[in-house]
């Protein structure tokens, strides 16, 4: 297993293999967001109360799912690359940061969106709104360090520390935010979703899957560049250049100087 | 191990004794943040006395934040933390006395202040004990997350707007049960909810934030 976590490890290796999944996940991340936004905003029926805005909800709960799923996964893979020190794991961490924090504004905006027409306010200091808030001043922070350095090396190890420290206490975050909102507001508006009918809930998760992969697809897409930056001293990084070079020559049907 | 412990935290005082306006500064910071909010919102004694255990919470916090930054600076440009990581003591114990050095000039000036503030503000009594008790389980809480902050931006050459940003998020469990059990108690409630809440953040992050800034230490320093 060793063996394979640094084969994988290795900024050449994950370059090829990712190369061959993208398409396969890029197509199958279009296949399920086409089939989620038709079943969601056209197929499925609008809610009784709610009426059309309820189809906010197929943004909205993907990309909350999203956001926390995304830290998890920043934190694990900041942990791996500190521990054992595999340099994939820290551009992985590093480049997940603003993605997650793209969804994280996401899930606020649409949030928001939707509780203008339901809440009667753009925003409510609700306990699930309010940790979203928090959660996106972390993946600030986070980014916010990752930047300050110089060094790519001290950079990643101090901010995988830092995200460390944050999925510890997420946590904690979570449930005294909630705690201070029941205590503040006894009545929270609560959003009903107890039960959702089939209808509502197969867009629902057609469209949590599609947003899954579209982060798998974005990340694999940073991760390569990012690898290409950051090796683009090494002899392989100058053959693959050069072999995108030769291609666009050859589909271009013309000298390719200019590339090089 | 505990004469290394003692030896830390008499030198930090010492050095912090010797030049008493770091010590004085986020003081006066603490009590002149609190009474611009009178000033802001009115002298409305009902409104000062709802918004007192959240405003000096929240100034707790920031004058917290603005000693924070000399735990580690100094000892970082003379080149004494490096010697301190060289030694054959665990560098989690030297944090650690050090954050007990910290919280000593930093923490402790605060809590004795705070009682005047709450005055100040139209606090009851009772209320007024209840600030104190949060104040002495919160601001060692403050001091230990702070200590990951500094320790992660000791070496970069701009770190205090940065500490903010990393460290603030992370008050907020304490700034909630902090705030939320003044505000229980003024209400008539007993608080020992909250004060039981934060006393298991004060013991959860005294087991745990040494490690982590003594891990931050070693990568800035390297």
């Amino acid at each position: 297993m060793w063996v394979w976590l640094h084969k994988f490890g290795s900024p050449k290796y994950f370059f090829t293999i990712s190369g061959r999944l993208l398409p396969w996940l890029g197509g199958a991340t279009l296949l399920l967001l086409a089939a989620g936004l038709y079943l969601g905003l056209f197929a499925s029926p609008a809610d009784y109360q709610q009426r059309d805005s309820v189809r906010i909800m197929y943004i909205h709960v993907p990309s909350a799912w999203n956001s926390m799923f995304i830290y998890l996964l920043m934190a694990v893979s900041a942990a791996i690359g500190l521990i054992w020190n595999i340099k994939i794991a820290d551009i992985v961490a590093a480049v997940s940061a603003p993605i997650g924090a793209s969804f994280t504004f996401l899930t606020l905006v649409t949030g928001s969106l939707w509780g203008k027409p339901m809440w009667g306010t753009w925003w409510e200091w609700d306990a699930r709104l309010t940790s979203e808030l928090i959660l996106l001043f972390l993946y600030l922070g986070y980014m916010a360090l990752q930047s300050a350095f110089e060094d790519r090396r001290t950079a990643a190890r101090a901010s995988a520390v830092l995200a460390i420290v944050g999925a510890v206490n997420l946590p904690i975050i979570y449930y005294s935010v909630q705690w201070w909102n029941t205590l503040h507001q006894p009545q929270s508006l609560g959003v009903g979703m107890s039960t959702i009918h089939a209808s509502m809930l197969i867009p629902l998760l057609l469209m949590a899957l599609a947003f899954k992969l579209f982060f798998f697809t974005v990340l694999l897409i940073r991760t390569r560049s990012e690898v290409l930056e950051r090796e683009r001293n090494s002899g392989w990084v100058q053959e693959v250049i050069e072999e995108m070079a030769a291609k666009t020559e050859t589909n271009l049907g013309r000298s390719g100087n200019e590339y090089r | 191990m505990l004469k290394v412990f003692q030896v830390i935290v008499r030198r930090d005082l010492t050095l912090a004794l010797r030049r008493r306006a770091q010590i004085v500064n986020p003081l006066v910071f603490f009590v002149i943040v609190v009474s611009l909010f009178p000033l802001g919102v009115g002298p409305e004694p009902n409104l000062l006395k709802t918004l007192a255990p959240g405003v000096i919470w929240v100034a707790a916090l920031l004058a917290a934040m603005l000693s924070l930054e000399g735990m580690f600076h100094s000892d970082f440009e003379d080149g004494s933390l490096e010697q301190l990581l060289l030694t054959a003591h665990p560098v989690s114990l030297t944090v650690l006395a050090k954050v007990v050095a910290h919280w000593l000039v930093a923490g402790l000036p605060l809590i004795v202040l705070a009682p005047l503030l709450g005055v100040l503000l139209h606090l009851p009594g009772e209320s007024i004990q209840v600030l104190v008790i949060t104040l002495a389980l919160g601001t060692p809480v403050l001091s230990l997350i702070g200590a990951i902050g500094v320790a992660l931006t000791v070496g970069l050459r701009r770190g205090g707007v940065l500490l903010s940003l990393l460290v603030l998020p992370l008050y907020i469990p304490v700034l909630i049960f902090g705030a939320g059990a003044i505000d229980v108690a003024s209400s008539g409630v007993s608080a020992s909810a909250h004060l039981f809440i934060l006393g298991a953040l004060l013991a959860l992050a005294l087991s745990l934030a040494p490690w982590a800034a003594a891990a931050a230490l070693r990568i800035s320093i390297e």
